[in-house]
Formats: C-alpha cells, structure tokens, sequence
C-alpha cells in the first residue's frame, strides 16, 4: 500500500516534469517565431558597413572587472576598454608612476573594484558628451572619465560609505553626482557589535559637486539617514530639478540573513533629498564638519601625471537639525531602481519583491509635504502617506521589476529579472502594452538618454546577467551579454545579442555626434608639461642620482633615444621616463624592459610615462616597443646593461653610434 | 573709370601680400591608412600642414626610403623669398603712382618671370629630395625616385601625391592677371582718348568751314 502511493507519487511527478517540458518546448519554440530569426531584416539593421561609423556610443560597465567597456550601436562591436579601477597591464594604468596615484585610497593602494553605473554628464537635462562618471562598489569611490581621451581623469573616494551602489547619477545640469552607501557602517567607522547595528549604524547619502568647466570633483556635503542599504538612486528633473531620489531596503535595521529578514516590511523607502535646501542649511552654517579620511586623485592631462590628496573632513546635515531636508516615500516592496521620467514628474519605484510597481506622483509629493500628511517621522525624516503620493500603479506587469527607462514617446520599458523580460507600459495609463523576452535574467536596460530629458527612443539595450546556453561554451565561466532591441515601433524587436566584458551592469548611450567631434587625436608635445618630458631627441640622458637612474627616452617610428645605455648597477632603481615623439593619429608606442616586474607602457603621441625596473641579475637586458607602430617596428629596440654594484662602468647613453652622445 | 587700370595695379600689388597670410602651395600624400591626407603647406617663409606635426610626419615617412629631411632651416629661399615679394609690393605701388602703361607691362613681366624661376627653385628642391637618397636608407628600391610632382597627381610608392597651388598660389595668379589688365586697359585708355583727340579736331575744322 505503501509502495503503491510512493510509485503514484513518482509518476505523477514524472508526469508533471514532461508536462513542463511540453509546456517549455511549446514556448521556447514560439519565443524563435516570434524573435523572428528568418524574418530577415535585423541584420541589415545592425550591419554597420566597414570603415563606417556606429550612431551610438554606448558606455558598458565592466562589473567586477572595474573597467568601464565603449561599444558601438547598433553593431555591438567593441571599440574600447578604459581601465578606472583596475590596473590594466595592457595600458601599464596603474603600474607606471604616473598612473599608480589613481588607485590610492585611505586603505592604500587597491587595484580593483567592481563598477556599476556609467552616468553621463547632462546640461539642461540632455547628456553632453563631455564626462562619463562610474561607481566603485567595494571601496566606494567615483571616477570621472574624460571623454576627449576616454581616459579616467579623476577618482574620489567616498567617506562614511560601504558600498556605494546608488551612484554616481548625475542631477540636471551636473550640479553633483551621489553616492548612496548600500551598507550600514558605524558612523564614523568604529569597533561596535554587529547585532548593535540598530543603534551604531548609520546610512550617509553623499553628494559631489562636479566643477562646471574642469568636472573637478568635491564632496560637498553628506546627509546621515538610518542605516537602510540605499539600493540606487535618480536625480529630479524639470519640476522635480532640485531633488534627488534613493530607493531602499532593509528599512528593517537587520545585520543577518538578509535574504529574508529585510524582506519583511511590506513597503520600503524611496528618500527623497532636497538638496537646493541642503545648499540653504550649508550656506546657513547648519553643518557639522567631522573628520573623514578618503583619497582625492587627480590626473593632469597636461604633465600626464596623477596626484592623490588625502582629505580630513566632510560637512555633515542631520536631518533633525535640517526640517525639509529629506522625506521618505514609502514604496512597496525592497524597491531597487528608482527612475524618473523624462517629465521629472513620474517617480517609478521598482519594487522589486512586489507583485505589482508603484508610480509616485513628484506634484503629488510636494503636495503631502504642504499639507503634512506624514504617516510618522524617523529620525528627523516625515514618512509621507504612500496613497496621497501614488500616481498609479502598473499591475502584475512581471516578476521581480528591477529598472525603469523612457523612450520620450510616453513609454516606459521595464526589466523583469525573475520573469526575464523587457515590459513596455505606458506613462500615465499605466497599462502594458508589450513584452519581450530576454536571454536570460537582465539587470539594467539602457535606452540612449532614457534616464534623461530627452531620451533618443531608437534601441534598448538588455544588459544580462546569464547567457548558459547563448554562445559557444567556454568552459565553467560564460560570458555576459546585452541584447539590442529595435524600440521604434509599437513592437520591440530583438536585433541582436553580444557578448560583454564582466558584468555589463548598467549602461549609457549617447548619439555619436555629441562625441565624435571632440575626441583628441594627439597631445600636443609643446604642451607636454611632465617633469621627466624629453621633448626632442637632444633632450634624451641619463641621470644618476644616488642608486635611482633616470633615462629621459623619447620614442619615434622607430627607434629609442637613446638605444644603448650603460653603467647601471646591481641595486638601482632605473626609472624609463619615455617620451613619444610622434605627433601622428593612431602612433602609439609601447615600452617594455625584460624582467619589469609591473607591465609595459603604452605611450600616446605627446604623452611621457615612467616605468620603474629594479634590475635584478648582471647582464645586458633589451627593450622594445610592443605596438606595431611602422614597418620598422620589429627594429624598434635596445639594450640595458647591467653591472655588479661595485663595477666601474661609467654611466653612458647613446643612439647610432659606438661613441656615447653626451 | 580712369582711374580703373592705377586702382587694378595697386590691387595687383597687394594681393602680393596674401602670401603672408595663406600657404602658397600645398603637396598632399594620400593612402589608405592617412584618411585625412598629410598635407604638407609650402609658405614664402615657413613650411607647415594642415596639423601642426605634419613635417614631422612627412620626414618620417620620408626617412624609410632614405630621403633628406626637411629643414625649413636649411633652405635660404624661405629666408629672402619673402624680402622678393615685399620689394615686388613696393614696385607695384610705386608703377601705381607713376601710372604708366609701360611701367605696369614691366612689372608683370617681372612678376612672372620671377614666379617662373621660383617654380624652377622648386623643382630643383623636390628633385634633390626625391633622388639625393641616403646611402643607409632601410628600405632601398633600385631605380625608384620619389620626385614629387611639380603640379598634379603622382604614385609615389604606397602613396599619391598631389601638388597644387594654396590660396596664397592663387592670389599670385591673381596678382597677375590684374597687373596684365591693369596694362592692357591703360592701353585702351590711351587709344580712345587719341581717338577722342583727334575727332574732337574734326569737328573742330568742319564747323570752321560751315
């Protein structure tokens, strides 16, 4: 009897399993219909002729890789990978001396990170084209990328922070960038109890003021807040100019088991930071200025050397202090993306638990706070009532809403991690009005300008997190991909899908036209301010200065000057500062010594770069340049001589002949 | 109106004194990984290109077949050249005062023979440089000169070359053609106003016979 029931059990069970398979097969089939594979006409629609241009720039975040990835759309062909804050031995960033002050931090020197939102800079609005800024998550930090060079020009480390997930997002007219901390941390750091996280804990919400004609980064100030994790954030625009929006969670003040405990409280928060009134506590001397200890890196696109400047103190706003400050919008449930439609007027929390997605009205908002019509207030911050604030509410759009963006046309476009889809709805009614799968579990979507005023409404990027069957396999570890849709139309149409570097988390888009124009081909050499610079093949030498040797090398199709250098010693550190000479588009040089224990250099036109070599045996070591750079590439090279510490060979240089040049 | 052929002649003069202000004469190299050319300017005084590091990148392609480089430094003409031309601005004004048919044809003579030679100058420096080859040259090719054109399209190797006049070339021209009308129309001038001279004594002798 017994048996019989576990057999029944057993087939039933089978049974349910084919009927799945069925179901799944049924589908799958349907889902290559429908993404029409045969219909044709995609590939002419990504097909970017040879020597052609992309419209689009698109800015791929490298996740864990910490870089930052410029691929071209429609085509999805990689155009660049920019090291922000991992070293990258290719380009010797963060090996060499002059770049090795970028990745300084209050910790020390730390050579990675994991990066998750690109953000263009915006005037009026509208990307400008001129910076991209990204997030380092684990020591939080922001970089700036300068996109003349598509180099990083700067990095600012964020105190009072762990984690910053919600950053960098840009206001309108790239007055700040933020920087939300996820994690709790004792405020300021301290050695407390875990489980006293209710109490020691704090949140720090930190807002960066971007210079208007440098992009010059500063903390400006912080706002303390209980220690929810502040997820992501948006910056108000049009009406809602002036303020800035965090989603959170674990508004249930947990340390443990997160998985579930912050997923207790029905609603969480979206806080909502005025921070034009911030600028009026500041100015009114409301703050406390409290010691801090973070890193401010800076390279100079002139002396092509980068300076890192410890900073002590930050201005602090407590909420209690600062009526108006902030208000907390409740929204159900652990909201994860906060965006703003292209009006400034529709807040969408995407609450990523919750079954259906609620849209806060900002009219709405400004309304509840005239009126105060406050639910409660926690610590100093009005929790406003969540049904004088709500606009509408998108029903059972998916499962598991992450981001929202907008094509300017009145649609939003949803991702659905769980369910794995784009969901289209309309702004207002609220109805869904399209659904496209994706391969598989996306994260981030990115339209060109689709968290800004004016988004360009022509692709939609899908940025996945899982690919398993979608490619040639590779071994245990698969790459990731994005998935470009067609978004013209009433239908969205899957285009194509292309593999990525990392995890493309999130992403920018931009019209090439904004950049193309502006991009540098070469630095100047009568610009080049570096104190090592050998403008001129006259200028090259060698130095010694007690057991540090320092070569002046300059770099031209194709040779080293100089070639031959002797007279360097067991237990010096030779410092190669090279200059390349060349003042061509597309020359670069590269530099490499044999047994450098760092990298090589890879030098632009105009630019000179330092590498240290400790020498570490007698002998006679070559160099050579590592990019292909004429016909005469291959010839490019020389030779380091090494003697004993106690040798009498005299320092000499020289190039093209026996004699020395001095 | 009889003023037009001094006013030409004065204009022919200073439109001399573009050649400060423009290039006179421009070598472009085309091949497929220049997109953009390297244009290679020849002023009266100066040699540039449309990037402030083209010499230097000309002498570099340059120097794979053995050629000379180019030092602006090393050639006088871009040194007196332009003392030449501010003389020939001066004579120009000056024929304008004077005002003289025969002074305007003289000045353009010399402006084109001057011009001529010039032209020959040029030629003898672009053959010394396309033939006067470095024995040591890392790429050597038997029989191959590398001779640019002195006006219009050439292969040269991998590249094509193309010589034409610059902005300032074209005011020269232009420089010309106005000293030559400024000549040609003081002539008509002169013979209408003999023509009116003499009808003038016809009428004069038929009234007296009336």
């Amino acid at each position: 009897m017994k048996n019989h029931s576990k057999i029944r059990r057993v087939l039933l069970s089978l049974g349910l399993v084919l009927l799945a398979g069925i179901i799944y097969v049924g589908c799958s089939k349907q889902a290559a219909t429908s993404t029409g594979a045969l219909s044709g006409d995609e590939a002419s629609q990504v097909y970017v002729k040879p020597g052609e241009y992309d419209e689009f720039y698109a800015f791929i975040s490298g996740g864990f890789s910490g870089q930052l990835s410029v691929y071209g759309i429609p085509s999805g062909r990689l155009l660049k990978v920019i090291p922000v804050f991992s070293q990258d031995p290719e380009k010797g960033w963060g090996y060499n001396e002059e770049t090795e002050p970028m990745l300084n931090t209050s910790y020390g020197f730390i050579p990675w990170d994991d990066s998750h939102h690109p953000e263009l800079s915006q005037t009026n609005g509208e990307t400008d084209g001129r910076w991209c800024f990204i997030n380092g998550n684990n020591t939080p930090r922001i970089a700036r990328i300068d996109l003349t060079t598509f180099e990083t020009a700067e990095i600012i480390e964020i105190p009072n922070s762990g984690g910053n997930h919600s950053s960098p997002f840009t206001t309108e007219n790239t007055e700040y960038v933020v920087a939300g901390t996820r994690f709790g941390v004792p405020f300021p750091q301290k050695d407390v109890a875990i489980n006293s996280y209710a109490e020691n804990f704090k949140g720090a919400l930190t807002f960066i003021s971007v210079d208007k004609e440098s992009g010059r980064m500063e903390v400006a100030f912080q706002v303390l807040l209980p220690a929810f994790n502040y997820d992501l954030a948006h910056s108000g625009k049009g009406n809602s100019h002036g303020w800035t929006f965090f989603t959170s969670y674990n508004t249930e003040l947990k340390s443990t088991l997160l998985e579930v405990n912050a997923s207790q409280n029905d609603k969480d928060f979206i806080a909502a930071v005025n921070w034009k009134k911030a600028e009026e506590y500041l100015k009114a001397g409301k703050f406390k200025e409290l010691p801090a200890n973070y890193a401010h890196n800076v390279y100079d696109e002139t002396s092509h050397v980068a300076t890192s400047t410890m900073k002590d103190k930050v201005k602090v706003l407590i909420p209690e202090e600062c009526p108006g400050l902030v208000y907390f919008l409740p929204t159900p449930k652990s909201p994860h993306g906060v965006d703003v439609d292209p009006t400034g007027e529709y807040i969408v929390g995407n609450g990523k638990l919750s079954a259906d997605m609620s849209v806060h009205s900002f009219t709405k908002v400004l309304k509840a706070i005239e009126n105060e019509a406050f639910e409660t207030t926690i610590e100093g911050v009005p929790v406003l009532k969540y049904e004088e604030i709500l606009a509408g509410v998108v029903e059972k759009p998916g499962l598991g809403p992450l981001h929202t963006e907008f094509d300017g046309k009145g649609n939003a476009y949803t991702t659905f991690f769980i369910s794995s889809e784009v969901v289209k709805w309309k702004v207002g009614t609220w109805e869904v009005v399209d659904r496209a799968p994706c391969y598989y579990s996306v994260g981030h979507l990115m339209i060109p300008g689709g968290d800004s005023k004016k988004p360009d409404g022509k692709y939609l990027v899908a940025l996945n997190k899982i690919t398993k069957d979608r490619y040639l396999p590779t071994g245990p570890e698969l790459t990731q991909s994005a998935q470009l849709y067609d978004i013209s139309g009433d239908k969205m149409k899957l285009l194509l899908d292309f593999p990525t570097i990392g995890e493309p988390h999130y992403a920018q888009g931009i019209a090439a036209s904004k950049i193309v124009p502006n991009s540098k081909k070469i630095y100047p050499i009568e610009e080049n301010a570096h104190p090592y610079a050998a403008k001129g093949e006259k200028m090259a030498k060698v130095e010694r200065r007690g057991n540090e040797v320092h070569v002046w090398m300059t770099m031209i199709r194709s040779h080293f000057a100089p070639d031959n250098i002797e007279g360097i010693k067991l237990g010096d550190r030779v410092y190669f500062h090279v200059t390349n000479l060349e003042q061509d588009w597309d020359t670069p040089h590269g530099f490499s010594v044999m047994g450098a224990e760092n990298a090589e250099l890879l030098i632009m036109p105009g630019q000179t770069e330092t590498l240290l070599w400790i020498p570490q045996r007698e002998g006679v070591f070559p160099f050579y340049c590592t990019d292909f750079c004429s016909a005469l590439h291959q010839e490019m090279q020389g030779y380091a001589r090494v003697s004993a510490a106690n040798a009498d060979v005299p320092l000499k240089w020289s190039l093209g002949e026996d004699e020395p040049v001095q | 109106m009889k003023q037009l052929p001094r006013l030409l002649m004065v204009a022919a003069a200073l439109s001399l004194l573009a050649l400060f202000v423009f290039p006179m004469w421009k070598i472009v190299l085309y091949a497929p990984q220049y997109p953009d050319g390297v244009e290679m300017h020849i002023w009266i005084n100066k040699i540039g290109g449309n990037s402030p590091g083209t010499l230097q990148n000309v002498n570099i392609l340059n120097h794979y077949v053995g050629m000379k480089y180019i030092e602006p430094d090393s050639i006088p003409e871009l040194k007196y050249f332009q003392y030449v031309i501010l003389v020939m601005v001066g004579l120009g004004l000056l024929a304008g005062f004077i005002n003289r048919k025969g002074v305007f044809l003289a000045w353009s003579i010399l402006l084109v023979v001057l011009c001529t030679l010039g032209m020959y100058d040029f030629y003898l420096w672009e053959y010394d440089y396309g033939h006067n080859l470095s024995d040591t040259a890392p790429i050597k090719i038997p029989g191959a000169s590398f001779q640019p054109p002195l006006f219009g399209k050439k292969d040269i190797l991998n590249f094509v070359a193309v010589s034409l006049p610059h902005i300032a070339g074209y005011f020269v021209g232009l420089s010309m053609l106005l000293g030559f009308g400024a000549w040609f129309l003081k002539n008509k001038n002169k013979k209408q106003h003999e023509k009116a001279t003499v009808l003038a004594g016809r009428t004069a002798a038929y009234s007296m016979f009336a």
